[in-house]
This record gives C-alpha cells, sequence and structure tokens, in this order.
C-alpha cells in the first residue's frame, strides 16, 4: 500500500469523472452513490495512512508518483507527503467533506443538474486534496488553483442568474491577485534552492543562511493566502460567495478551501519563524480581519452573510495566531471550525429549505418548535464559536487569544485587546442569529409558515454529527499533537500567571456576549431599532459593510474601465491597430487602382513600358559592370 | 561595326512597333527586332570563333516562323471582325 496518498487523492477525481461524463444518464441513483461513496473511501484510505504513519513513529511518509517534467537540471515531481499536519488536513477534508457530500443529497435533491452538482464537489475534494497532499509547492499550486476553478464553478452553479454568475467571477478574479503573489514566492524560492519541496525548504530556513530574504517569501506567500483565505484587502469575494448552493458554502467557503491559506503559512512555517516582519503583518492583517468582519456581522440580515462574515473573522483569528508562531493553534482553530461553521452553514441551508429559500433573518423567528433538530445542532455549534466551555470553540479560541496576548514571537496587549473584542462581538452576532432565526414571534409570512418543515433525515444526520464533533472536538489537543512538527513560541515569562485569568475572562467574554444578544434581541422588542437609530451613521457604515466594494469600484474598477476604453480600445485598439491595418489596405487599393490605369489595352503602351524596362535594366547593368 | 548595325536595325524595329497603328507594318517590325538579334548572334559567334551562336540563329529561325505562322492568322481573325487594321481598334480585348 506504498501508493495509498496517491489513491486517497485520485477516488474524487475518479467521482468527477464518472458523474461528469455519465451522470445525467444513469440517473440520481448512480450519482449520489458515486459522488459519496468515493469521498467516503477515501476517508476510509485517509485514516487507514494515518494510522499507518502513526504505526511508523510518524516519520513523513513521501509517495513519489511521477515525474512531470525534467529540462536539464530542473526537475519538478509529483510527489505528496504525509505528516502530522496533512494528516490533519487530509482527515478534515475527507471527513468533513463527506459529511457534506451526504449532506448535499438531501439538499440538492430535484435539482436539474443534479449530476454537475456532484461532479464540481468531487472535482473540489479532487484538487483539495491535491493540496494538502502536494509535496511540492507546485503541486499545491496546481491544487490551489483547481479549488478556485471548483470554487468559481460552483458558486456560479445556478449561472442562469446574471448576479450569481458575477459572484463567481469575482472569487476567481479577486483570487488571481492573490495568486500573483504567491506566484513570484514560488519563483523566488525556486531561485534560491533549486527546489519547491516545502519540506527542503523549511529545512534550508531553518538551518539558516538560506541566501534569500525570509521576509520577502513570508510576504509573498502571505499575498497568495490572504487572497484565498478572504483577509483585507482581498476578503471582499466570500461574502458575494454565498451565492452558491450552500453545501458548498459551508465545505469551500467555510471549512477547507478558505482555510488553504492558513495551512500555506503553517506549511511554510520554517520561513515564518524567520521573518518576524512578515509575521508581525500576518497579525495586524489578521486581527485587522477579524475585527472588521465581526463588526458587519453584527449588521448583517442575510442569515448566510452573517456566517459568511463570521468565516472571514474567524480566518483572521487563524491568522493572528499563525503570526504570532502559534502555527499549530492556528491549525487547531481551523480544526475545530471546520465542524462548527460546516455545522452552521448546513444548519442555515436546513433553516432556508424550511423556509422554501427565505435567507433574510428578519422575516423568520419562532423556528425553534419547528424545527427542533435544525435548531439544536444550530445552538451547539453557535456555543462552539461563540466559545462557551466546554465545547470545541472555547479551546481554540482560548489558546489564540492567549498567544495574542503571551507569545514571546508578537504576542501583545493591543492584539489581544483586538482579539477579546472580536471574540465578544463572535458570541454576541452568533446569538443574535439564533435569536432572530429560532427564538422570538415569528415574522414569517402565512404562506411560508405553512410550508416549514423538519429537512429530510439525510441533513439532519449530518447535522447531528457535525454538531457532536463540533461539542467534543476541542477534546482532541490539535497543538500539542503538532508540536513535534510546529513547535509552539515561548510565553514571555513575566506573563506567565496571566493564563488562569484570562481563561475566565474569554469564558466571560462569551456569556457576555450571549447576554448582550439575549438583552437586545430576547427583550420586549424594539431595543435593537432603538440601538441602530441612535447609532444610525455607524449602522449604516456597517451595512455598507464600509463601502470596501464601492471604494475598489471608484479606485480601481472605473479608472480601469476609463484607461480600457479610452486609452486601450479607442486609441491602441481602435486608432492604433485598426488604424494600420487598415491603412496598410488602403495604401494595397490606391496603388493597385493606379496600377490597373496603365492596363489600358493598348498594345503601344506595354510595348513603351518594355522599352523603357529594358533600357533602364541595361543602364543599371551598365553603370554598376 | 557590325555590332552597331544589329543596335541599330533592332531599334529601328523597337520603335516601328512603337509608333505604328497598323498591325502588319507592326509584325513586320518585329521580324526586323528578331534579324537584329540574329545579326548580333552570328557576329559574337565569329569573334568568339564558336558555332553555338550560328545554331541558335537556325532555332530563332524556326521559332519565328512559327509565330508568324499563328501571328498572321490571329490578325486575319481580327480583321474580318472589324474590317481595321489599326490596332487601337481592338483595346477591348484586354484582359
Amino acid at each position: 500500500m506504498s501508493h495509498l496518498p496517491t489513491a486517497i487523492v485520485l477516488l474524487p477525481f475518479a467521482g468527477f469523472l464518472l458523474n461528469g461524463l455519465a451522470g445525467n444518464r444513469l440517473g440520481p441513483r448512480f450519482v449520489s452513490l458515486v459522488g459519496c461513496g468515493l469521498p467516503i473511501a477515501a476517508f476510509v484510505l485517509a485514516v487507514l495512512g494515518v494510522l499507518d504513519t502513526r504505526a511508523a513513529g510518524w516519520t513523513p511518509r513521501i509517495d513519489d508518483v511521477y515525474s512531470w517534467l525534467v529540462a536539464g537540471d530542473n526537475r519538478f515531481d509529483v510527489a505528496f507527503y504525509l505528516d502530522r499536519l496533512s494528516a490533519v488536513m487530509v482527515l478534515i477534508v475527507t471527513g468533513v467533506g463527506s459529511l457534506i457530500h451526504l449532506y448535499s443529497t438531501g439538499y440538492m435533491k430535484g435539482d436539474k443538474s443534479y449530476a454537475r452538482y456532484f461532479a464540481y464537489l468531487n472535482l473540489f475534494l479532487f484538487f483539495m486534496l491535491l493540496l494538502v497532499l502536494g509535496r511540492s509547492m507546485l503541486v499545491l499550486f496546481v491544487g490551489w488553483e483547481g479549488v478556485g476553478l471548483a470554487s468559481y464553478l460552483l458558486i456560479g452553479f445556478w449561472f442562469e442568474d446574471p448576479d450569481k454568475a458575477r459572484a463567481g467571477k469575482k472569487a476567481f478574479i479577486t483570487n488571481r491577485i492573490g495568486d500573483a503573489g504567491f506566484l513570484l514566492g514560488m519563483f523566488v524560492l525556486y531561485e534560491a534552492f533549486g527546489t519547491l519541496d516545502m519540506d527542503r525548504i523549511n529545512v534550508a530556513f531553518l538551518a539558516g543562511a538560506p541566501g534569500v530574504s525570509a521576509t520577502l517569501v513570508g510576504i509573498l506567500l502571505f499575498i497568495g493566502a490572504s487572497g484565498k483565505s478572504a483577509q483585507i484587502p482581498l476578503h471582499v469575494w466570500l461574502p458575494d460567495a454565498m451565492a452558491g448552493p450552500t453545501p458548498v458554502s459551508a465545505l469551500i467557503h467555510a471549512a477547507t478551501m478558505v482555510t488553504a491559506g492558513v495551512y500555506l503559512v503553517a506549511r511554510m512555517s520554517g520561513i515564518y519563524v524567520n521573518a518576524p516582519e512578515a509575521s508581525a503583518l500576518i497579525a495586524a492583517i489578521g486581527a485587522a480581519t477579524a475585527f472588521f468582519a465581526a463588526t458587519i456581522a453584527v449588521v448583517q440580515t442575510d442569515i448566510k452573510k452573517v456566517l459568511a462574515y463570521s468565516t472571514i473573522s474567524q480566518l483572521g483569528f487563524m491568522f493572528v495566531a499563525a503570526g504570532v508562531g502559534a502555527y499549530g493553534v492556528a491549525v487547531f482553530h481551523l480544526y475545530t471550525h471546520a465542524f462548527f461553521k460546516a455545522c452552521l452553514f448546513l444548519g442555515a441551508g436546513s433553516v432556508i429549505h424550511a423556509m422554501s429559500g427565505e435567507q433574510d433573518i428578519r422575516k423568520m423567528g419562532g423556528l425553534a418548535r419547528k424545527i427542533p433538530v435544525t435548531f439544536a445542532t444550530f445552538v451547539v455549534a453557535t456555543a462552539a464559536i461563540a466559545g462557551i466551555p466546554p465545547l470545541a470553540g472555547f479551546f481554540s479560541k482560548d489558546e489564540i487569544l492567549w498567544f495574542a496576548f503571551g507569545s514571546s514571537r508578537g504576542g501583545s496587549g493591543l492584539l489581544y485587546a483586538t482579539m477579546a473584542t472580536t471574540a465578544l462581538m463572535t458570541s454576541f452576532y452568533m446569538f443574535r442569529l439564533v435569536w432572530l432565526t429560532f427564538f422570538g414571534r415569528s415574522r414569517m409570512t402565512a404562506e411560508v409558515e405553512h410550508h416549514v418543515h423538519e429537512s429530510p433525515l439525510s441533513m439532519t444526520s449530518v447535522l447531528v454529527v457535525l454538531a457532536l464533533l463540533s461539542a467534543i472536538g476541542g477534546f482532541l489537543s490539535i497543538p500539542h499533537f503538532l508540536e513535534p512538527q510546529l513547535a509552539l513560541p515561548e510565553i514571555v515569562p513575566a506573563l506567565e500567571h496571566y493564563e488562569t485569568p484570562l481563561l475566565i475572562a474569554s469564558i466571560a467574554l462569551a456569556f457576555a456576549g450571549l447576554a448582550g444578544a439575549a438583552y437586545v434581541y430576547g427583550g420586549a422588542g424594539g431595543r435593537a431599532e432603538r440601538l441602530a437609530a441612535r447609532f444610525a451613521t455607524l449602522h449604516r457604515v456597517l451595512s455598507g459593510k464600509y463601502y470596501v466594494d464601492e471604494a475598489y469600484e471608484a479606485l480601481i474598477g472605473r479608472p480601469l474601465l476609463w484607461i480600457s476604453d479610452r486609452v486601450f480600445l479607442r486609441i491602441g485598439d481602435r486608432a492604433l491597430f485598426d488604424g494600420t491595418l487598415h491603412g496598410f489596405a488602403a495604401l494595397g487599393r490606391s496603388a493597385a487602382a493606379g496600377f490597373a490605369r496603365i492596363q489600358n489595352g493598348s498594345l503601344h503602351v506595354y510595348a513603351l513600358l518594355v522599352l523603357i524596362g529594358i533600357v533602364a535594366s541595361i543602364s543599371f547593368a551598365w553603370r554598376h559592370a | 561595326m557590325l555590332i552597331g548595325l544589329s543596335a541599330a536595325i533592332f531599334a529601328l524595329g523597337l520603335l516601328g512597333v512603337i509608333v505604328r497603328r497598323n498591325v502588319l507594318v507592326m509584325l513586320m517590325c518585329m521580324e526586323l527586332m528578331l534579324n537584329g538579334v540574329n545579326l548580333s548572334l552570328v557576329t559574337f559567334a565569329q569573334q568568339t570563333a564558336t558555332a553555338a551562336g550560328a545554331v541558335l540563329v537556325f532555332l530563332v529561325f524556326v521559332v519565328a516562323t512559327a509565330e508568324i505562322a499563328i501571328a498572321i492568322p490571329i490578325v486575319l481573325l481580327l480583321v474580318k471582325r472589324k474590317n481595321v487594321l489599326d490596332l487601337d481598334a481592338y483595346t477591348d480585348l484586354k484582359g
């Protein structure tokens, strides 16, 4: 079983081919079987592979598959690499991925493009596995671009709606900007080391004197990571990406793909350990993103948009952890986040399902009794993300806060204060979501209310499993597990005795958010509206998402359009290119018209011309003899 | 001396082709040009004491005869149509 990682990667690809080529002909039952069966098989193989690697004492398992390109001394191999970090990632990707595939069989039932949906979803899984298992950055990059493609295809899955197709395009283009940075980083690394194998690069950096600026490479790679993981200033695509089917939001835009940036930073930790400036930048961007996204989430009214901003905010948390050197903690939060955010998104999908497609939480309310399983699982996941002990989110978030405060590699009081405020807001907006959706009076129309129903077993069972994992997932200490590979930073000795007070503060923050939401949205009504009225300007700015999209439109979009139209189209294309070609054509035509006049049918003129020709050539020959 | 004569005959023929309008005269002038060339050929052959030039002249004679054998019937057909020998009447034949 030496090619086990290859098998894990290729199984979903086989699913893509089967469903993509033959799915429509073979019917939905076959599509479900292949679409869910192969990811589950991949999960089983992943478990086997991880157990096997553990039995071998966690020596990284390298699976050389194929020599992609050999040109002189340059060679690029396709090889898979299974160590502690990729073990965690591969289990998350195949495990949560399989669950979401199962859920999709219920959610997408009856869609006319059922086979296409599963083909794309399997394709995504294939590329994601390529991303997390690739040994070389080049393989990682192929996966990186591939998940971007799958994300584009799935965001624009219902492409008949131009808005959704546009959201897909926006995601794709925004990611390209980040990818440019990633590519440059790869070029620099290859130039310096002659290899793109990530383990070798890490070793070279850790050995010291790598001959290339770690800060430069670190920042370039982080630009790529910030595109994929929706960090400021490239975060604008993720909220729009909610146009895709909800399970897609859960799988791609919450649990797996958007965390690829975090994985990249953790994977290349050898670089960042040597690049304090780049790490500081990551922490700063992560903190800013976490904070601003949380403030926006507080006022959003679309159930999926709240979760989208929450995802951006949580990704910010992960980057803060990575920025202060606690890579294992970043992966820990990635892992718990995959459970509770997938559960939240799938719960939201179940709510939307029950509400006949309605996503506006102002038109919900009082759903707790009507869809009890969805409600229960949603509350568990909410408590987990809010950081209420002993659920999974509490452990990972508390560790992030602790390292943001005390890490000797960039922890500070300011960072802690920002993240603590964000944690408070997280708890607040998540419980606000719960209150508006499930509690209080129903604000539904009678028509919608009549149709409210609990989702089928295929969906609720997945919700239950994920809620269970969100509840107990935190007891598996990922940072401890990863420590031999990703060492945790030292805590500043003077701050060590703050650990217990901060732990209590974390718990207090989570409950404060809960209490705040209960007070504002649970009370006799009107409190939320009064607050919005009192801070009208703030409310408007937050609802407008800080007008980042509008600013991009004004600063980049419109000048680009103007330059394209005025300079490139009118001057460049029409005047220069078309003008030159039309000019040549006109020259040819007028010259031809002139020569045509000579051919007038008079033999004498022809003879005269022959004479002139002879005389001219003889005199020429005479002179140059 | 003979070269000069051959050049003069050739030039005379060319001039005739260019300035005269009568088709038959033009044909005759073309023969004049051919003969000018023939004269130069035999002259060169004699000057260099080789036979090739003289042989070439016989070839030219054969070709010229064939050419006239084609050209005269063409002229006859043209004249049959319009009853004029002036070549300017036939400019509508241009391709």
